[in-house]
């Protein structure tokens, strides 16, 4: 059944004006993490960063993992809705904004890790380049510095690129809410009315935000990568490391779309919006991420063990075959062995199905990070540096809150702005789903009437 | 801000209230500027709409994108020369690097000139009550006249009936 306008603007502002106890049970439990990450935080500052089990020569652990971790996330959102933006894909409109807030959250969480782990926070804005008394400038080799640029780069344009569509969808609410609701959303609204020009800048603007925002999600996490590439560490100092970790974030990004957009759709209520088209396509990408990984990775091990240099086979052996090998197994199951025939045949690829394998790559791609940064750590060139890592209760608690604290920000989110973009729902209503037809004059009209409707609008 | 106007189900009305409201609009003595147009989602390949289109936000991007690229350009070298540590015979301004600081500014140029250009050309932050109705948030288009002539109004609301309104509507302010 389609649905029009007005129906499609009730279901998507009702959970903005109704909230059920469900959303509220699940805010607590997101905040009582959260909130436990923040003491842990604070016995952090108060004891010292001995409390982690990082030591010489393990420096980076949990934490690193993380921070690649969630920045590894944010490739779901807006380097999926710009490209399937820039392709014109009709169905993406019910994924766009689900996949664009991920990013934000995520970007904002990986930015928080090093703040953790500078174990001085308050000395965080020495990162700033500004001319100090000292006159000490960053040093702009370092991929450190790097980071900084590309992580302000991307969160910036993730930012505007998630709130620009919600602008209309502001109005609508200013327009249809009373009380304090309505002069909250008239300031967020900015005074939006709809006019043909309003609507022809805010879709340039998007399209070139779309444009942009493709090479710069590309290059962050190439640059995350050169953190450990630009280091001579066994197995890190590798060319392949760029594409590896961009796939290996693409991967992880749709995973955690599939999974997100698995619980939106039960607890907002969009079943009607976010169909088995989505998850379908959603899956096939996935899979397709899952070859790709599967194929950097051997491609990556292979080239090591055909290299057999003693420094890079201690790390290869103590991954595969002795201390963290049930890691790594457990890493592959999760990336491929679980995922690919779950999305590969058609009959599985359901909406469970493609959550439970997004499910295994979320855990399978927080374990690849994991072991590129420690089993290398652990085992540097000269044997009498060689240490162990075990993590500790403050690391384990700040790495739950971090889930915590993305599901809050997700869930207060979800409670003010729509999940699904209302205006762009309804564009899909439109001859051929809003997308302009070239016509026999080379003009663009959206009248002319031919092929099916898409798939997103007709059931 | 007073305004007369009528809500249309579809752009085909909505262009012809459009195109009757330009043709009167010198016999009822009002600028074709004071014509408004509002709706809840985009209409392409309608004349009352692509009229607005235009490549120049693209051209800003491009501007914003040297402006930051020159920034970032400054920033490094400037930086690293006016604080030179030793680099062992390597180049104290290395390009290699720098290329990356540049690169990311360029593109935060771009963006946020993307941004600027954005909310020059929608007229955005406007907080003045401008006309609006509920209503085109359920799919309908509004077309209508801003402070219409007084002595034309009957005319104006003739010619939108005609276009296929079922009702005309006056707007008098908006009570917060």
């Amino acid at each position: 059944m389609q649905r029009t306008a007005e129906q499609i603007e009730q279901d998507l502002l009702r959970p903005v004006f109704h909230t059920s106890k469900k959303y509220w049970v699940a805010v607590a439990f997101a905040t009582s993490l959260f909130f436990a990450g923040v003491a842990a935080f604070c016995y952090q500052v108060y004891a010292g960063i001995g409390v982690w089990g990082i030591n010489s020569p393990v420096f980076w652990a949990f934490d690193i993992t993380n921070f690649v971790f969630w920045i590894g996330i944010s490739h779901a959102g807006t380097l999926i809705s710009a490209i399937l933006r820039l392709t014109n894909a009709t169905w993406r409109r019910p994924v766009t904004r689900c996949a664009e807030a991920i990013t934000v959250f995520s970007v904002l969480i990986g930015a928080l890790i090093p703040l953790c782990h500078i174990g001085r926070p308050w000395l965080a804005f020495w990162m700033i380049p500004y001319p100090s008394e000292r006159r000490i400038w960053p040093n702009f080799r370092s991929p450190l510095a790097w980071d900084f640029f590309a992580i302000a780069t991307y969160l910036t344009g993730s930012t505007i690129f998630l709130l620009l569509p919600t602008i209309p969808d502001f109005a609508a609410i200013r327009d249809t809410a009373t009380g304090l609701r309505k002069k909250i959303y008239r300031v967020l609204a900015l005074g939006w009315q709809g006019t043909p020009r309003q609507w022809q800048r805010l879709e340039t603007a998007m399209h070139i935000m779309a444009i942009a925002i493709v090479p710069v999600a590309v290059s962050v996490h190439t640059i995350v990568s050169w953190d450990f590439a630009m280091t001579p560490v066994p197995m890190w100092h590798s060319t392949i490391f760029g594409p590896y970790f961009v796939a290996g974030a693409i991967f992880s990004g749709i995973a955690a779309l599939i999974l997100t957009m698995a619980v939106l759709r039960k607890v907002l209520r969009l079943e009607e919006y976010l169909r088995r088209i989505h998850f379908e396509n959603l899956g096939k990408l996935l899979l397709t991420m899952s070859l790709l990984w599967f194929y950097f990775t051997f491609a990556e091990r292979l080239t090591t063990w055909y290299g057999n240099a003693p420094p890079e086979m201690v790390v290869f052996w103590d991954s595969i075959r002795k201390n963290f090998a049930p890691l790594f197994w457990i890493m592959v199951f999760c990336n491929f062995l679980i995922p690919v025939p779950i999305l590969g045949i058609k009959r599985l690829r359901t909406i469970t199905g493609t959550a439970i394998a997004s499910c295994t790559v979320v855990v399978g791609m927080w374990l690849e990070r994991f072991l590129i940064i420690v089993p290398s750590l652990e085992h540097k060139f000269l044997p009498y540096s060689w240490g162990t890592y075990r993590p500790t209760w403050v690391e384990d608690t700040l790495m739950a809150a971090s889930f915590g604290f993305m599901a809050l920000l997700y869930l207060l989110f979800s409670k003010f702005v729509p999940m699904i973009s209302v205006w762009e729902m309804k564009v899909g209503l439109q001859p051929h789903g809003g997308v302009p037809v070239a016509t026999a004059e080379g003009e663009h009209h959206g009248l002319v009437l031919e092929g099916p409707l898409p798939t997103d609008v007709v059931e | 801000m007073k305004a007369l106007y009528a809500l249309y189900p579809d752009p085909e009305a909505a262009q012809r209230a459009v195109d009757s409201l330009r043709a009167a609009s010198t016999e009822l003595k009002f600028d074709a500027q004071q014509i408004v147009i509002l709706s809840g989602e985009p209409h392409e390949g309608y004349e009352f709409t692509d009229e607005h289109a235009t490549r120049r936000p693209y051209r800003w991007a491009v501007l914003g994108a040297a402006v930051g690229g020159t920034l970032g350009y400054l920033l490094t070298t400037l930086t690293q020369k006016s604080y030179p540590i030793p680099t062992g015979g390597m180049s104290i301004t290395p390009v290699w690097t720098n290329g990356i600081i540049v690169y990311e500014m360029t593109m935060l140029g771009a963006i946020l000139t993307t941004l600027v250009v954005l909310l020059a050309g929608a007229g955005l932050p406007n907080f003045k009550d401008g006309i609006t109705d509920p209503e085109i948030w359920t799919g309908k288009i509004l077309v209508g006249v801003a402070d219409p002539p007084e002595n034309s109004q009957a005319e104006l609301a003739t010619r939108l009936r005609q276009a296929g309104a079922s009702e005309v509507k006056q707007f008098a302010g908006i009570s917060s």
